[in-house]
């Protein structure tokens, strides 16, 4: 199979009043057509950035990224995306939602076919039943399934997860990745997931990335997932294979977590949101009137 | 009789039943880990162990006394860490130290409060608020404080679902180790069947709900202390798991039905929006809408 999607000498550097920080750099990976590809690593080593980059959400510091023979600027819905919260706009129901992007790329289809495809994915998700409910009339499971079904229904070039199930319980994260799956196998659009947990990796994966820990991230170790296709739950635990792999890359991401801090102050998730410390600390900031009660509890 | 001892015990919210015919017997000493989804009824059964729930019928007894109000011979670790914003590391184990033991000399007391802050590593935070740590750092703040009043059992209600995935794997081995140094009685909550094997002695699935029940108890006979990696060679690990995650998966599977329905997929590209709109484009499907037959689920 042909290189269907080239990262090459992918590099981001955010200004910093210390000096420049480089976080990815040098970030060099070729995905096939139709294959299924994770990158594995801590949060906050930089894997989110290569996503978002990808997806165009993100500048591009150095290097560059060619998709089916085009290199890309900016995004487009040539990129489907699901997002670890699946973003949905709670004023509209999850048809209304999944129509928005339908209406934009199938703006010559006749209205009736834009709703057959609408109805289409939500059906094959699992929400045929709860169709014109609202965002908030949902389970978070539910929600995520609406947010697979809004990236199929573009029928985009490439598929980007990032993180797509890690709101979720494990339980209904197992039953999720099913969905994608078989959707997956349906569709056979190539994709790209960043995730932090093993199992999901190796389910989903027809290879997986391993990302050294940033700053200054690249590829680490590269390994093949020769699971047979189509995958089920119970087949794939029970293969001999499964257990030395998981082995494996739980080995690799123990080894980075080593190279840092242990417990490190309130970074978590820095490569999601920079944002967040900063937001946490206004909300449960005691106000200075309190300062007064706290005295008080002291004596 | 057995130290925590719940008998027939049933819980509803208004109609709906929430948990029913829940037995469960805990020897003294042992750790229990309660798998279930997230949704079906998992924090009702620990409030109700607190005592901040009543039953509507059935009992539950610890060391043969009936619960009917929280007290300070049951620690609870909640998945939010409920710290008091405005108070110190210290001082919010000061708390409940000051709570449960009053007629302690202050020194005492003082040493006391000292002694937990160092088992969980804190002993360089402890003038820190808890909006200056970062969430592992505030679980285990939660954890000292429960551990302090010397509770008779521990009731960690979900302690590390909301922590990253290297925070969590650093907790678990931290939990591992308190519980291996006291030897306390701990019912923990967790949605991670691979949590629950790893640090219990028993796991016990709890089905999907509405009205919940637990499944048949899960005994994990692998030496003790685990290792994470090593633990992926063990053949009683990969059937505990299999077994497991089995049973759950299908407990909420009972709950959905799937029927074949006939879908209409139009087989249409997306346009390209990089490029300008044409006004008058009405392209036609480039075949009949194709009819899939496709096995859907009713929520």
């Amino acid at each position: 199979m042909s290189d269907y999607c080239e990262l090459s000498n992918l590099t981001k550097i955010y200004p910093a009043p210390q000096g420049p920080a480089v976080i990815v750099k040098d970030f060099n990976l070729r995905i096939a057509k139709g294959e299924f590809v994770t990158l594995i690593g801590h949060s906050g080593c930089g894997k989110s950035t290569v996503l978002s980059m990808l997806a165009g959400l993100s500048e591009i510091s150095g290097g560059g990224i060619i998709l089916a023979g085009k290199e890309l600027d900016g995004p487009g819905p040539d990129r489907g995306m699901v997002f670890q919260s699946p973003c949905l706009l709670p004023w509209m129901t999850a048809f209304e939602n999944v129509m928005l992007g339908v209406e934009q790329v199938f703006f010559t289809a006749s209205r009736e076919e834009r709703r057959e495809i609408v109805e289409y994915y939500l059906s094959v998700v699992g929400l045929g039943e709860a169709m014109h409910k609202k965002p908030a009339e949902l389970s978070q499971g539910m929600k995520q399934r609406v947010g697979i079904a809004r990236a199929f229904a573009l029928n985009p070039k490439m598929l980007l997860l990032d993180e797509p199930f890690g709101m979720l319980d494990s339980l209904t994260r197992y039953e999720l990745q099913q969905v994608l799956i078989e959707l997956w196998r349906k569709n056979k659009i190539t994709a790209f997931m960043v995730t932090h947990d093993v199992d999901e990796a190796l389910f989903l994966s027809d290879r997986v990335v391993c990302m050294t820990n940033g700053p200054e991230a690249q590829v680490g170790e590269i390994l093949s997932v020769p699971l047979p296709r189509p995958r089920e739950r119970k087949a794939v635990i029970e293969h001999p294979d499964y257990y030395s792999l998981r082995e494996r890359l739980i080995t690799f991401l123990e080894e980075r977590a080593h190279r840092k801090d242990i417990d490190p102050s309130p970074r978590e998730g820095r490569g999601r949101s920079r944002w967040r410390p900063v937001l946490e600390r206004c909300a449960t900031r005691s106000p200075s009137s309190l300062n007064g009660e706290r005295a008080g509890v002291r004596g | 009789m057995s130290f925590l001892e719940i008998s027939h015990v049933r819980k509803s919210f208004g109609e709906s039943p929430v948990l029913e015919d829940i037995n469960l017997s805990i020897e003294k000493g042992e750790f229990v880990a309660i798998v279930g989804f997230s949704g079906v009824g998992k924090t009702t059964l620990i409030n109700l162990i607190a005592g901040l729930f009543k039953p509507d019928s059935g009992a539950l007894t610890l060391d043969g006394l009936k619960i009917a109000q929280p007290g300070p011979e049951r620690g609870v670790v909640f998945q939010n860490y409920s710290l008091l914003p405005w108070l110190s590391v210290y001082e919010n184990i000061e708390l409940a130290v000051e709570r449960a033991f009053p007629n302690w000399p202050s020194a005492r007391k003082r040493q006391h409060v000292e002694r937990y802050i160092g088992m969980v590593g804190l002993t360089p935070a402890r003038e820190k608020r808890p909006s200056e740590l970062s969430g592992g750092m505030r679980q285990r703040v939660s954890l000292a404080r429960a551990l302090a009043m010397d509770p008779q059992i521990l009731l960690l209600d979900e302690p590390l679902s909301a922590l990253d995935a290297l925070t969590r794997a650093t907790l678990q081995d931290e939990i591992s180790r308190i519980w291996q140094a006291n030897q306390k009685t701990v019912v923990m909550i967790t949605n991670d069947p691979d949590e629950g094997i790893y640090l219990a002695d028993r796991v016990v699935p709890l089905t999907a709900g509405p009205g919940a029940t637990l499944g048949p108890s899960f005994p994990i006979e692998i030496p003790r202390p685990r290792d994470r990696k090593t633990i992926n060679h063990d053949p009683r690990f990969k059937q505990i798991r299999r077994d497991l995650i089995e049973f759950m998966l299908k407990s909420r599977s009972k709950r959905h039905i799937a029927i074949t329905k006939k879908l209409v997929l139009p087989d249409i590209e997306p346009e390209d929006l990089s490029r300008p709109r044409r006004i008058f484009a009405n392209r036609r499907a480039r075949r009949r809408a194709e009819i899939k037959e496709e096995l859907v689920e009713v929520q």
